[in-house]
């Protein structure tokens, strides 16, 4: 108990440490994550317009444009913490043939990674904080303050998310002992992310079929419900916890597992 | 002007010597492409519900938009990507001295050593959506309009390379910047709607500070037969000034390159 902590301490120093040194590249990568921002105007316009238009006959327009507005913003948030990227370290990790000595150490490599990622959202948190006041300044009239309750439920509906997040890219960088495809699936696997997680349009305005098909994926319950969360909106708060920690339940033994099949069958690169 | 020509030939045909080696990727390539295009007619399905409108864009014309970003979007992962990419490589690793010791230009050089044939599907899929769509929309295209439009067309796609070369040639002096592509790479998508269905502060953003307009919506108005000659003239301009500033860019950059030891 006393080795993990310590181990857990100075793991999440150095790796912060070393994100530190990466701050540029890290504050870029967040800005590379407008999208939402981009799709919130849009969606806002077409409310306003549609609005004067008065043709708006079903397809779910009952968001207002605050709710859309504190809707992307959170979404924004929602995924500059739940982003992994597992495959890509993994797969450079493999190539170089670092993995070797990190499968000697007494410490499952996984746990490398997890500090990592941990380390590099410590750096991107004032960044994030930034940005938001930026964002936050077009749209004033849109403003919030969660309550403690919902802020701390979102908090956490974030957290279990990126632990989801995190165990589906490790599931796709195993596959790397098996192929050398694993990039080529991680690609699929972020267009999946992109249209159904609810990053282009809130789950509400999708046609009730798609929405029902969506939810049977990890994505929505990634970004989408987090986000409703943050933005105080109207959310089955039981529902979105169960599917969270059933994803969890699942993909949690099932990357365990095929990691330590996987590991058997590693002969190291050029070995 | 002849050994360039020659020189592109050489080059491409070597990059597709070594790609056809990895058949299988090209299948992934081809399912990426499905999967992005069926995202994104999706998300513009979405828009259009209780019989709506995009900023005043019909669904086929709306889609005439999306086939030029696909199309614009191919040629990014099948020529800027690849060769801009390693600009940073040879300025890191220092073999970027061998490139500007060769007789030829070394913009010319960087941009086209390579190819990745990954994005030819999208290019494909890109056109075939533009014509169809234009089809299905009642374009009934003159010659004129026909011309406007390639030459709208041409203009975009050197507008687009212009901003991943001045982006790229910023790695020369600062080497951790090629993360600036990817928020290029995102500002673009915004190409991806017609200008018109954004609020007007973006609008004015979108023609004059980043030109996304005239990477997309413009061309796509042509397209449409509805070419006008202030926009062809706008874009015309604003391609020949990107071009020039890139060229000027790279110029400026070289000037105060001094190799990867000193």
């Amino acid at each position: 108990m006393k080795r993990g902590l310590r181990l857990a301490r100075v793991l999440l120093a150095t790796q912060y440490a070393h994100m530190v040194e990466y701050r540029t590249e890290i504050a870029l990568w967040a800005l590379s994550g407008v999208v939402p921002l981009m799709m919130m105007a849009l969606w806002i316009h077409q409310a306003d317009t549609a609005g004067a238009m008065g043709a708006a006959s079903g397809g779910g327009s009952e968001l207002s444009r605050v709710d859309l507005a504190r809707y992307f913003l959170s979404a924004f948030v929602v995924r500059q913490f739940t982003i992994a990227w597992v495959v890509f370290a993994f797969e450079e990790d493999a190539l170089q043939g670092r993995l070797s000595p990190f499968l000697l150490q007494p410490l499952h490599p996984l746990w490398r990674y997890l500090s990592a990622h941990l380390g590099e959202q410590a750096t991107r948190f004032p960044l994030v904080l930034g940005l938001m006041a930026l964002f936050l300044g077009m749209v004033p009239w849109a403003a919030w303050l969660p309550s403690p309750g919902q802020l701390l439920l979102a908090l956490l509906a974030t957290g279990l998310a990126f632990a989801v997040n995190f165990l589906v890219q490790s599931l796709i960088a195993v596959l790397c002992f098996w192929s050398e495809r694993a990039s080529a699936i991680e690609r699929l696997h972020t267009l999946a992310m992109l249209f159904l997680s609810g990053l282009m349009a809130p789950l509400e305005v999708f046609p009730p079929t798609m929405r029902q098909l969506a939810s049977r994926t990890p994505f929505p319950w990634i970004i989408h419900f987090p986000a409703r969360l943050l933005a105080g909106a109207d959310v089955n708060v039981a529902e979105g916890f169960t599917a969270l920690l059933g994803w969890l339940a699942l993909l949690l033994p099932l990357t365990l597992l095929l990691w330590r099949a996987g590991v058997r069958r590693y002969t190291a690169m050029g070995g | 002007m002849d050994r360039y020509l020659k020189t592109l030939l050489r080059f491409w045909g070597t990059a597709l010597a070594s790609q056809t080696e990895y058949q299988l990727n090209l299948l992934f390539d081809l399912l990426a492409m499905g999967g992005n295009l069926a995202g994104s007619l999706f998300v513009i399905g979405l828009f259009f519900q209780g019989g709506r409108s995009l900023g005043g864009w019909t669904w086929p014309e709306a889609l005439v938009v999306l086939g030029v970003y696909t199309m614009l979007d191919g040629v990014a992962s099948t020529l800027l990507r690849p060769n801009l990419s390693r600009i940073v490589a040879h300025v890191q690793e220092g073999t970027m001295d061998f490139v500007l010791l060769k007789p030829i230009d070394s913009q010319f050089w960087l941009s086209t050593r390579t190819f990745a044939l990954g994005g030819l599907p999208e290019i494909l899929g890109g056109l075939g959506l533009m014509g169809w769509a234009a089809a299905v929309a009642g374009a009934r295209p003159s010659l004129v309009a026909v011309g406007a439009a390639a030459l709208l067309l041409m203009a975009s796609l050197t507008i687009l390379y212009s901003l991943w070369f001045l982006l790229a040639t910023t790695s020369i002096w600062f080497v951790k910047t090629w993360n600036a592509t990817e928020v290029l790479r995102a500002t673009l998508t915004a190409g991806r709607y017609p200008i018109s269905a954004y609020p007007n502060s973006l609008r004015l953003l979108f023609t004059v500070v980043i030109p996304v307009a005239f990477l997309t919506t413009v061309p796509a108005e042509a397209i449409l037969g509805r070419p006008s000659l202030r926009w062809l003239l706008a874009g015309g301009g604003m391609a020949l000034g990107c071009f020039a500033l890139s060229r000027w860019f790279w110029w400026r950059a070289l000037r105060s390159y001094t190799s990867a030891s000193s």
